[in-house]
């Protein structure tokens, strides 16, 4: 401690400096490792998905179109009535899936008129 | 080359020592600093990282999802109805899928119950997700009971847990039995909730869906490509809205960081006034000032950044849970697996060290050129 106050200053910064960048540095290093790790159990998740035919990820339990966004209505927003309010929090961040809206319409124009 | 550094280290020495003198200042500016690196950092890492899961576990999801619509609302198969589009070229598996929610009003959660094909669960047992363990405080073994939607009530024994790494896509699930789950809903005989198309060339996809659409006009394909990008654009859009929160605080911290560097005190103006009339020259009160925005600004961008990571991989993420929740009774508890980026670090560098480096070198010039004498007095 006693040398640590007795360093000169510049030599004390670039210490810190040189501390700063190897913990940057061990930040990458940690994730390969963390990656690795996990790597088995990220491959039985999705083992698991495929298995039972999963569609979604578990992140909002509240809302079925929240719990499942691939596979809501397209209108589940406004189920209750056309100009219903938004229920639940999650709706102002869960965004309406565009990309399932332009394929959906892809889709439905591409297709033949039934008779 | 040891005469240059020595010459640095001496600028450093300096600068640090007038740092020193508006010491409650600096470390105010370095822990704001710090802070909205942080804030910024753990938003980048931890949507980088659940994006980049979610693409990796649901690699596996259907091809493609087969909904049947009425009146524009998700409705039950009908025994047949798949078998009137007949034999898809391309088309390797068609299998009816069970699945539905049940809510429980003891916890207040929303479950998804679901009767899997390809996992066998004995009649009265089920096999529950991570989340429902901790909930309801069950254990492979126990009993428990739910009522169904006409009132009677079903015992079942929970026969295995999920395992806890699997939590981001089972946290909720309860799996059982097709009888069970025909028996629990009431649901109709041969009727299943949606079919799962399994599909060997990833080019016939879109063909198959359309030739579906083409068969059946009221069912409503949905493509593995749709979900995995739905996944992409939600997280792109939670960053979104979390990054324009946050606008306001970077907003506020710019002319904050501008004004201390742009503008100079009348204390920091008599200081070059000195060092030019002791002799230094302009390049060198430059090369000190320059030390001064580098040392403040990289130090609050390696802090900021090395907390996020410990914040966001090693702390599951604490500050942003309440946000993620939500109203959800149940939620997932997972450990993200680290998957960083280079380019939004590089980005997150650039945009965090440069502009206060360059901000602190124009008023520093300015004065720096101008005759000491005048900046003394200034």
């Amino acid at each position: 401690m006693r040398r640590l106050l007795l360093m000169r200053p510049a030599n004390f910064a670039l210490s810190v400096f040189a501390l700063a960048l190897g913990a940057f540095a061990l930040t990458f290093i940690d994730a390969a490792r963390l990656r690795a790790a996990n790597a088995a159990s990220v491959a039985a998740t999705a083992a698991l998905v495929e298995r039972l035919e999963l569609t979604d990820l578990v992140l909002f339990t509240e809302a079925r179109y929240t719990r499942h966004p691939t596979q809501a209505d397209l209108q589940s927003a406004f189920q209750d009535h056309p100009v219903a309010f938004e229920h639940f929090p999650t709706g102002s961040l869960m965004p309406p899936p565009a990309g399932i809206l332009t394929a959906y319409e892809n889709l439905d124009r591409k297709a033949k008129a039934p008779d | 080359m040891k005469i240059w550094i020595e010459k640095q280290k001496h600028l450093i020495d300096f600068t640090l020592a007038s740092l020193a003198r508006r010491k409650g200042k600096n470390l105010g500016l370095l822990f704001i600093y710090g802070l909205l690196v942080f804030v910024l950092a753990s938003v980048a890492l931890y949507t980088h990282a659940l994006r980049t899961e979610a693409q990796k576990v649901l690699a596996g999801t259907p091809e493609i999802v087969l909904q049947r619509l009425v009146a524009g609302r998700h409705d039950l198969i009908p025994p047949g109805y798949i078998e009137k589009i007949g034999r898809i070229r391309g088309v390797q598996k068609k299998e009816g899928r069970l699945w539905g929610y049940y809510y429980d009003s003891v916890v207040k959660a929303n479950y998804t119950f679901m009767a899997p094909r390809n996992m066998q669960v004995a009649r009265g047992e089920i096999i529950v997700g991570p989340a429902l363990e901790r909930s309801r405080g069950l254990a492979a073994g126990n009993g428990i009971s739910f009522r169904s939607y006409s009132g009677e009530l079903h015992t079942f024994i929970v026969a295995d847990v999920l395992p806890q790494t699997s939590e981001l896509v089972s946290a909720d699930l309860v799996l059982m039995h097709e009888e069970d789950f025909r028996a629990f809903f009431k649901y109709p005989e041969g009727h299943v909730t949606d079919v799962a198309l399994s599909v060997a060339n990833p080019q016939e996809i879109k063909n198959v869906a359309l030739k579906l659409m083409d068969a059946l006009p009221d069912s409503r394909p949905i493509l593995r490509d749709e979900v995995l990008r739905t996944y992409a654009s939600v997280f792109d859009w939670r960053e979104g809205i979390m990054l324009a929160l946050l606008s306001a605080a970077i907003l506020a911290f710019g002319i904050f960081a501008w004004e201390k560097a742009a503008g100079l005190s009348a204390e920091e103006k008599r200081e070059i006034g000195i060092l030019k009339a002791i002799g230094w020259e302009t390049g060198d009160v430059i090369k000190m000032k320059f030390w001064e925005g580098l040392l403040i600004s990289l130090l609050a961008f390696l802090l900021g950044y090395i907390a996020a990571y410990l914040h966001v991989f090693h702390f599951g993420s604490i500050l942003f849970e309440p946000v993620l929740k939500g109203w959800a009774v149940l939620y997932p508890s997972f450990t993200l697996t680290p998957h960083i980026d280079g380019l939004q670090v590089a980005t997150l560098f650039f945009f965090t060290v440069f502009p206060y480096t360059a901000a602190v070198l124009v008023p520093i010039w300015r004065a720096a050129t101008t005759d000491p004498d005048t900046v003394m007095r200034g």
